[in-house]
């Protein structure tokens, strides 16, 4: 009896380790040697750091790194604040029908591709679009202006894939939040502020860390969204990696930044969980 | 002297349902007011127009004389204790029962003092670095009203607060929560669907019905004077009889029921003969005996058999069948005269006219 | 080490995918070159079936690359492409020219592309659709003020060019600004100095470029709405603006427009050479060819197909090239290896320049 439960604990187990073994661990330990080897000359290659080297010392490479990270940062803070009022809407102001409504709302860009999206947005902004012709129609402008390619549309753009990612966790808390309690907030004397500071925000905690943790990883892994829209000044990390290992075919410096990426996305979230004193079991569980 | 609290011709609509039908009441200081009725009497609509989370459609309530209609909930001087408590969970219990006082914008020192004097106060010394979820049903209890008490409120609302609690621990807190109450000697009102709640720690209940008040007075009044039909049959278990008035004679009347019955009781309204009458008899004050000679003082006097015998201890009661087919409830005296009583056994009863009350019944 | 593990586990998957269908021919190619009309009179003449991929050079030997060669039994990427990739990776096999009716090609085009695509003596490509990269541009607005690449710099066109961070646009600049980046390809060192003075060049014109295209659909977008007037691009692109607006069309620049050869190759670990050389030796008949210069919009390496080509299309092709410009086409030769990387970095630096 013991050794059938073992049989059928393993058999089930073998498709989640094949996964995971196959198509994360593997593959990353792969890109970890490529990235710690050097080419010489045609199919000849050495180990060596000279890729991690030059990712830590070229100043154009660092910069991408630092501006992607803090871009990805500050779109988590957009989405956050954008996403909060939306949220806490749903969960607590709105009723029955509205309620599924709003979150249907929120669930329908999700049905097209991120391409179409991204396209959709770049209608809207471009120099002929509909945002530049309606300006001029109302007289706000008098030539045409541009609203893509810049540093706003791309935030634009994370903000907007990344919305739905931060409502649902944060209506999730935030229905659990007993209304008796925010009550409680304003009757032993809280104004709306300190109601919200203390009570709601302490609260719907967990909801924010894992909606931020996961907005945070898609805006740093996004590749289409800063590309598209944020045009020739758009330095997005994940672009430098494709670069390196499609354009460039120069896998071992791309698997270098893959690395770095990882790192930096590891380092944040976990200073984000030190941050507010969570552990990642409670937030994700 | 200035009641804490008043009411005046409070309505509360919402949408074309009236929950609160000009409604007044007053409360004096230091008393413990209840306000006792069946779910969506409207009692818990009157206490949050009183906390201000609600606006009254019409009429005033004024705290120590003065109005506070246009005062919002964070600056009345009345705080509340939520049926479910409402405690922080992301607090300590230290920082729950500073909460209000921290927004006053009081010293550290200070709050620290008054939260350890609050402590003190409910018998729970030296938890406040605890975690809510770490107290017992009766702990939080106490947090919670602490966490009211130290802001001095001159009101505080307790919403069904005992709910929740498991009924050993809710015999146990009634007692309990009267202590506290003369202790803060604030005035209390608390409202509540059970009746035992009431009666035992209110010094005045209101018992509410439809949006209306039935009655105002103290449990020895409603329950022994009930004004109205609703009030006996809400108060205390009671025998019922329908049935049109034959005679009157002053406060005293006889009435034949629907099944053909003639009773005597005490009128509670005026009443003149041929109106449709009901009349109602606590367990307790019918008398059981073995022949019918032992009841002749009696002046409703009935044979029947036992159909049930419900043992509750002291408040164990006898279902017996009278000829006409009705069942009565009779309260079974625990004086080992009945101890060999069961279901079969033909047995006599009787009670006083003074202790029927016979209301106005339905046209 | 070559032959890592995420190759093997490739390998495996696409390995699994294909195992049963020998007479499948999945072909890797570029938008246009297999059109589904052709696609189906091969189906219906010979019974294969043809699976059609469409990408370009990079993603072509970076899938190459990523399977050892596998995947696919037929590939088309330019000339100057495969030689290098050849020597570094191993990623195509040798062609046997024998299976190959030779007569079908224009003999120079031919010999030129086995010229450039010879490893250790053995030819790995033949030419199959050729064009050229130049200048796509309103000839109203920007006509007075483009000849050549470096004028996509000039104030007046501010904010209203667009061209590719790609390496034509490095080579297409340094012609411009009298260098030969094709002769200095075997110095590397001389080669590196060419492309700094082409990152400066490029680092100034920066303020004057509304967006670095990636894709031909982009760029078309903004030429039809106006929003660019002048660019660096493809004559196809031209052309094809061409029917909509007038005033917009491919010029060849003052300095020469650069020739690109799209070729056949057969990757390394393809499983249906039969098929590939039916394929090549079907789509090369002059007939044929003329659908995919239809298609594509270029003219192929098909000896005689001109007879069956679209006289509206000979006809933007002989404005955009009179005589001299045709003679005056820089044919890329094949890429040595490390010049791309200088090119990386340069291209790296100039999109993150302010």
């Amino acid at each position: 009896m013991r050794a059938e439960a073992r049989i059928g604990f393993i058999l089930l187990l073998t498709p989640l380790l094949l996964w995971l073994g196959l198509l994360i661990v593997i593959p990353h330990i792969d890109m970890l040697m490529i990235s710690l080897r050097e080419r010489i000359s045609f199919g000849v290659y050495e180990p060596s750091l000279t890729q991690y080297d030059k990712a830590l010392t070229e100043p154009l490479y660092l910069r991408t790194f630092w501006r992607t990270a803090v871009m990805s940062v500050l779109a988590t803070a957009i989405t956050l604040l954008i996403a909060f009022p939306v949220a806490y809407y749903i969960a607590k102001m709105a009723r029955g029908r509205l309620q599924q409504v709003l979150f249907m709302l929120c669930l329908i860009p999700f049905y097209v591709s991120e391409l179409v999206r991204t396209f959709g947005w770049m209608i809207l902004l471009r120099e002929t679009g509909l945002v530049s012709n309606l300006l001029q129609w109302t007289g706000l402008a008098d030539q045409p202006v541009e609203m893509l390619y810049n540093d706003a549309a791309m935030m634009v753009g994370l903000v907007y894939t990344s919305m739905l990612f931060m409502v649902v966790p944060l209506v999730t808390t935030l229905e659990s939040l007993d209304d008796s309690v925010v009550e409680a907030g304003y009757d032993l004397g809280g104004s709306g502020l300190s109601v919200l500071r203390e009570i709601i925000i302490p609260h719907a905690m967990p909801g924010i860390v894992s909606g931020c943790i996961v907005v945070f990883m898609l805006s740093l892994g996004n590749y289409l969204t800063p590309t598209m829209l944020g045009g020739k000044d758009s330095l997005w990390f994940t672009e430098m990696i494709y670069n390196q290992f499609i354009v460039r075919s120069n896998w071992e410096l791309g698997a270098a930044f893959g690395f770095m990426l990882l790192v930096l996305s590891s380092v944040i979230v976990w200073g984000m969980l030190r941050l507010t004193g969570r552990t990642l079991q409670e937030t994700m569980g | 002297m200035t009641p804490d609290l008043e009411c005046v011709d409070l309505v509360k609509r919402f949408g074309d349902t009236t929950a609160v039908d000009n409604v007044s009441f007053s409360v004096p200081p230091g008393s413990f007011f209840s306000i006792l009725g069946p779910s969506g009497c409207g009692k818990t609509t009157i206490m949050r127009m009183i906390a201000g989370f609600l606006e009254p459609t019409s009429g005033d309530i004024r705290i120590k004389g003065g109005t506070v209609l246009d005062t919002p909930p964070n600056k009345r001087p009345v705080n509340m204790v939520f049926q479910h408590l409402a405690l922080f969970p992301m607090m300590t219990i230290a920082d729950n029962i500073g909460y209000g006082l921290r927004r006053q914008g009081m010293a550290k020192a200070q709050i620290a003092r008054k939260v350890d004097e609050a402590l003190d106060r409910i018998g729970l010394p030296g938890i406040g670095a605890r975690k809510v979820d770490e107290l017992s049903g009766g702990q939080k209890q106490r947090v919670a009203i602490a966490r009211c008490m130290v802001l001095e409120p001159d009101v505080l609302l307790l919403d069904e607060p005992l709910g929740a609690l498991d009924l050993k621990l809710r015999e146990h807190m009634k007692i309990e929560l009267k202590a506290l109450q003369a202790a803060f000697d604030t005035t209390f009102v608390y409202i509540t669907h059970d009746q035992s709640e009431a009666l035992v720690m209110s010094d005045q209940i209101a018992v509410m019905n439809a949006g209306r008040f039935e009655q105002v007075g103290t449990g020895q009044d409603l329950y022994y004077r009930p004004d109205t039909p609703f009030v006996a049959g809400f108060i205390g278990e009671a025998n019922r009889w329908i049935g049109r008035i034959d005679r009157v004679e002053g406060s005293m009347l006889e009435m034949r029921t629907d099944s053909g019955l003639a009773m005597r009781a005490t009128a509670a309204q005026a009443l003149a003969k041929g109106d449709a009458a009901e009349i109602f008899v606590r367990p307790e004050s019918v008398h059981l005996a073995a022949s019918a000679e032992a009841l002749s003082q009696f002046d409703n006097r009935l044979q029947g058999t036992v159909t049930s015998i419900l043992f509750n201890g002291a408040a164990s009661r006898v279902l017996v069948e009278d000829d006409a087919g009705e069942t009565l409830e009779v309260t079974l005296p625990q004086t080992g005269e009945f101890a060999s009583l069961k279901r079969g056994d033909m047995v006599h009863i009787g009670w006083g006219a003074a202790q029927a009350t016979c209301f106005a019944g339905a046209a | 080490m070559k032959k890592t593990l995420l190759t093997t586990t490739c390998l495996a998957v696409f390995g699994l995918s294909q195992a049963a269908t020998a007479d499948t021919l999945r072909l890797l190619t570029w938008g246009g070159y297999a059109p589904d009309e052709v696609v189906e009179m091969f189906e219906e003449q010979t019974g294969h079936t043809v699976e059609v991929t469409k990408s370009n050079n990079e993603e072509m030997i970076a899938k190459l690359r990523a399977t050892g060669g596998g995947g696919f039994d037929l590939a088309q990427p330019s000339q100057d492409r495969i030689m290098g990739p050849q020597m570094e990776f191993g990623i195509y096999k040798p062609m046997d020219l024998s299976k190959i009716d030779e007569s079908l090609f224009i003999p120079s085009m031919l010999e030129a592309t086995k010229g450039n695509t010879t490893v250790n003596g053995e030819v790995y490509g033949v030419p199959h659709v050729w064009g050229t990269s130049g200048l796509v541009m309103n000839t109203a607005e920007a006509g007075d003020v483009v000849k050549d690449y470096t004028d996509l710099c000039d104030p007046a066109l501010e904010g209203k060019v667009s061209y590719r961070l790609k390496r034509p646009t490095l080579i297409g600049f340094a012609f411009a600004m009298g260098e030969d980046p094709f002769a200095a390809y075997g110095d590397e060192a001389k080669y590196k100095e060419i492309m700094e003075k082409v990152e400066a060049k490029l680092t100034e014109c920066k303020s004057n470029v509304k967006a670095y295209w990636s894709g031909g659909d982009e760029l078309m977008n903004l030429l039809r709405s106006g929003e660019v007037t002048a660019s660096m691009a493809w004559d196809t692109g031209g052309w094809k603006l061409n029917e909509d607006n007038s005033d917009i069309t491919f010029v060849a620049p003052a300095s020469g427009a650069l020739g690109w050869i799209d070729t056949f190759v057969l990757p390394a670990k393809g499983q249906a050479d039969d098929v590939a050389y039916e394929w090549i030796n079907f789509v090369m008949q002059p007939e044929v060819s003329a659908k995919i210069t239809a298609a594509a919009g270029n003219f192929t390496a098909s000896a005689g197909a001109d007879e069956y080509a679209e006289d509206a299309l000979k006809a933007k092709y002989q404005d955009s090239f009179p005589p001299e410009a045709v003679d005056n086409i820089k044919w890329y030769p094949p890429v040595p290896a490390g010049l791309e990387a200088i090119e990386g970095e340069v291209l790296d630096r100039v999109q993150a320049a302010n």
